[in-house]
C-alpha cells in the first residue's frame, strides 16, 4: 500500500442553485480498507459519490487519485481511473444471463465481429470464483431468476472485473434478507482483502460495524468527522449523524490526510 | 437451447442452466421448462399440426407438393418484413409503416427497371430500393430516439405518408408492370433438383460445422460443452427437415429461389441478433434501457439502427412481393400486409413488451398466417372469414404468451 490514499477529496463543495449539497467536505478511501459513508437523508452522501463518479462534477476543492490531482468531468473519466459505482438499483438486464450482464457494453469480440462467448463465460466464472460467489450455480442463468443477494453479487463482480481500484457500493444490503445480507457483507470484506478501496454507503450501522474499517459521517453537506471502527461505538456515530457532534474521540488526532 | 433445471428450493423448476450433459438431461430440462411456462415453439408446432389436419381433411389439394411450393413463395414477402418487425419489437417499440414502406420500395424498383430513358439494371434498382427503405428508417428512428415521439405515432404518420407516396408515384388507379427478368426471377424462379440437393447438403454441413466449432471452442476454454448425443439428435432432426423440404419441392417445380433468399436472411439476422454485440445491445435496450445506457451503450444509436434495418427489410419484402405479382399497383403494401407481418412476429413468439423473442419467430408466425390464408382460399371461403380466423389465432397466440409470461414471472425467470 502507498502512503497516500488511492482516492482523496479535499475541501470539496457542490451547489445546485441555492442549495449547498456539499461544502468543504474531506474524504478519502485507502487500498485494502472499507470506508463507510453515513449520514441522514439529505446529508450529501449521494451527491458525494456522484461527484466521485463524475455525474455531478465538483464546484470547488480537489480530488486526488494516488496523490495526484485529477479532474473527473464525466463517468468515463471515473471509469478510466478505475472508479466503479454499484448503484442501488443495480442496473442489470433481467432478460439477459449473468455473463451477458457482466460484459454488457464491453463485449469481447473475435476477428469476425462475433461475440467471444467462451472467453467471456470463462472469465465470468473466474471472477465469481475469485470473489467466492458460490451461490450462482451457472453464469448462463438469466438474471431474472436470481435472488436479491445474487443480483448484488453480479453487480459487484461486474464492477470489479475491470481492474478497478475503487468500488463504491450504494446501499448494497438495503433490500436483502438476513442470509443474503451476510453474503454481500462477506463479499465486501473480500474486495478489501484483494486490495481494493471500498466505499460503502449504508443506513445500517450494524452492517457497517461488521465490515468497515473507518466511518466518515456527513451531516447537512459537511463532514462531521472520521472514525476508526475499532475505536468508536454505534452510539457515538448516531450522535454524530443526528446532532453533528464532532468526535471528542477523533481519536488519532487528524485523519491521515 | 435455453433449458431449465430445478433450483434447490423451488418446487417449480426455474433456473436456466448450461447445455445439458446427456440426452436424459436434455429431455428433463425440456420438461422442466414446460412446467415453468417456457413453452418455446411448442404452441406453434401444435397449431400448425391442427391447421394441416383440418385443411388436408377438407381439401385434398392442401397437402400436396405443388401447394407446399406455393406456400413457400406466398409467405416469402411477409416473412422478410416480419424479420425487421421482430427487431423493433425486441426494443419494445412498434413500426406501423412497414406495409407502405414495402410499397414504396416496390414502386422504386418497378419505376427504375421500366424500359424507358432512365432504366437501370436490376441490381441498381434493388440497391436503390433498400437505400430508400433504410433512409425512411433513419428518419423515423431519429424522430423516435432523439425527439422522443412514441414510435406508435411516428410510424402511424409514416403509414399514411408512405401510402400517399405510393399513390402519388403510381398515379390514381394505375399499375406498373415489371418486365425485367432478373426482378421477376426473385419470386418466380425455381432451383433444379440437383441445385436443391446441393444447397440442402451445404445447409446441413454449415449447421454441423457451427455446432462443432461451438463445442470445440467451449472445450478449449475448459467450459462444460454439453452432450454430443443431444447435438447429434438435433443435427439429425435438422437434416431430416431440410431434406424433406427439398424432396417435396423437387416433386413439383423445385425449391424456390425466393426460399433460398429468405433462408439466407433468417440465418444472417439470427447471427446478428445472437452472435454480435449489436444484437446483444438490442436485447439489452429492450430489457432495461437505463441499464444499457449506464453500461455505456449508445441507446439512441441502437434504436435508430433497428428502425433502419426494419425499414430496409420491409423494402426487401416489398421487392419480393412486387416480383411475385409481376407488377405494383396503388394497393402495393396495403391490405393486410402490415398486420400480417406484425402478427407473424407475435404469433411466432416475440413479445410485444421488448427484450424477448427470436428472429425465427418471423418464419414460424408467417407459416401459420399464410397457411391459414392459403387453406381457406383453397376451400373457397370468404375474405371475411379469413380475417376472423386469423384474428382469433393472433389473440390465442398473445394469450398464450401472456399466460406463459405470468408463469415465468411467478418462478422468476
Amino acid at each position: 500500500m502507498t502512503d497516500s490514499p488511492i482516492l482523496a477529496l479535499r475541501g470539496v463543495s457542490k451547489s445546485f442553485g441555492q442549495v449547498h449539497a456539499l461544502s468543504q467536505v474531506d474524504f478519502h478511501a485507502d487500498a485494502g480498507e472499507v470506508m463507510a459513508l453515513v449520514g441522514d437523508n439529505g446529508a450529501g452522501k449521494s451527491t458525494l459519490i456522484k461527484s466521485i463518479a463524475g455525474i455531478h462534477p465538483i464546484d470547488e476543492g480537489e480530488i486526488l487519485f494516488e496523490g495526484r490531482p485529477v479532474s473527473i468531468g464525466g463517468p468515463k473519466d471515473a471509469g478510466r481511473l478505475g472508479i466503479e459505482v454499484v448503484y442501488q438499483d443495480l442496473a442489470l438486464c433481467d432478460n439477459l444471463d449473468v455473463v451477458q450482464n457482466m460484459y454488457l457494453g464491453r463485449e469481447l469480440r473475435d476477428r469476425l465481429w462475433r461475440l467471444d462467448e467462451a472467453t467471456m463465460e470463462q472469465r465470468t466464472r473466474e471472477t465469481l470464483r475469485g470473489l467466492s460467489v458460490t451461490t450462482i450455480r451457472t453464469p448462463r442463468q438469466l438474471v431474472a431468476g436470481l435472488s436479491g443477494g445474487q443480483r448484488q453479487s453480479v453487480a459487484v463482480a461486474r464492477a470489479v472485473m475491470w481492474n478497478s481500484r475503487v468500488v463504491i457500493l450504494d446501499e448494497p444490503t438495503a433490500a436483502l434478507g438476513v442470509a443474503q445480507t451476510r453474503q454481500v457483507l462477506d463479499l465486501v470484506r473480500r474486495l478489501a482483502e484483494q486490495g481494493l478501496a471500498v466505499v460503502l454507503i449504508s443506513h445500517n450501522l450494524h452492517d457497517i460495524f461488521e465490515v468497515a474499517d473507518r466511518i466518515t459521517v456527513l451531516r447537512l453537506g459537511r463532514s462531521v468527522g472520521e472514525y476508526a471502527v475499532a475505536e468508536t461505538t454505534q452510539q457515538e456515530i448516531v450522535q454524530a449523524i443526528t446532532a453533528g457532534i464532532p468526535a471528542a474521540a477523533r481519536s488519532n488526532g487528524e485523519a491521515p490526510v | 437451447m435455453s433449458d431449465a433445471a430445478p433450483t434447490a428450493s423451488d418446487s417449480i423448476p426455474a433456473a436456466r442452466t448450461d447445455a445439458p450433459q446427456s440426452v436424459g438431461a436434455a429431455i428433463r430440462d425440456f420438461w422442466n421448462g414446460l412446467r415453468a411456462g417456457d413453452l418455446g415453439s411448442l404452441p406453434i408446432i401444435f397449431g400448425l399440426l391442427v391447421i394441416v389436419v383440418i385443411f388436408s381433411s377438407k381439401n385434398e389439394n392442401f397437402l400436396t407438393a405443388g401447394n407446399f411450393v406455393n406456400l413457400m413463395v406466398q409467405m416469402a414477402g411477409v416473412t422478410t418484413i416480419a424479420i425487421g418487425v421482430v427487431f423493433v419489437l425486441l426494443l419494445g417499440e412498434i413500426d406501423l409503416s412497414v406495409g407502405f414502406v414495402s410499397g414504396v420500395a416496390g414502386v422504386t424498383v418497378a419505376k427504375l427497371v421500366l424500359p424507358d430513358a432512365n432504366q437501370t439494371s436490376a441490381f441498381v434498382a434493388i440497391a436503390a430500393a433498400l437505400v430508400v427503405g433504410a433512409a425512411i428508417g433513419l428518419l423515423q428512428g431519429t424522430i423516435v430516439a432523439k425527439i422522443g415521439v412514441p414510435s406508435f405515432v411516428v410510424t402511424l404518420a409514416g403509414l399514411l405518408a408512405w401510402q400517399g407516396v405510393v399513390l402519388l408515384a403510381i398515379g390514381e388507379g394505375g399499375t406498373i408492370v415489371i418486365q425485367d427478368q432478373r426482378i421477376l426471377d426473385i419470386a418466380n424462379r425455381f432451383l433444379s433438383d440437383r441445385a436443391g440437393w446441393l444447397l440442402a447438403a451445404l445447409a446441413i454441413a454449415l449447421y454441423a460445422g457451427t455446432k462443432l466449432l461451438g463445442i470445440l471452442g467451449r472445450r478449449r476454454a475448459g467450459l462444460p460443452s454439453g452432450s454430443l448425443a443431444v447435438v447429434g439428435a438435433k443435427l439429425v432432426a435438422f437434416a431430416a427437415a431440410i431434406l424433406a423440404v427439398v424432396a417435396v419441392s423437387n416433386r413439383d417445380r423445385g425449391f424456390p429461389l425466393v426460399g433460398v433468399i429468405v433462408a439466407a436472411l433468417l440465418v444472417f439476422w439470427t447471427y446478428v441478433a445472437k452472435r454480435t454485440a449489436f444484437g446483444r445491445h438490442v436485447y439489452a435496450v429492450g430489457g432495461n434501457a437505463e441499464a444499457a445506457r449506464r453500461s455505456g451503450i449508445n441507446v439512441d444509436r441502437v434504436r435508430i439502427a433497428v428502425f433502419m434495418l426494419c425499414s430496409a427489410m420491409a423494402a426487401f419484402g416489398g421487392i419480393i412481393l412486387a416480383s411475385r405479382l409481376f407488377s405494383v399497383d396503388t394497393n402495393a403494401g396495403g391490405g393486410t400486409l402490415l398486420l400480417d407481418a406484425i402478427a407473424a412476429a407475435v404469433i411466432g413468439g416475440t413479445s410485444l413488451f421488448g427484450g424477448r423473442g427470436e428472429v425465427k419467430s418471423a418464419l414460424l408466425g408467417a407459416l401459420v398466417i399464410v397457411s391459414v390464408a392459403n387453406g381457406m382460399g383453397l376451400l373457397g371461403l370468404s375474405a371475411g372469414l379469413q380475417f376472423l380466423v386469423t384474428g382469433l389465432i393472433l389473440l390465442a397466440a398473445v394469450t398464450v404468451d401472456s399466460l406463459s409470461r405470468k408463469r415465468l414471472a411467478a418462478v422468476g425467470r
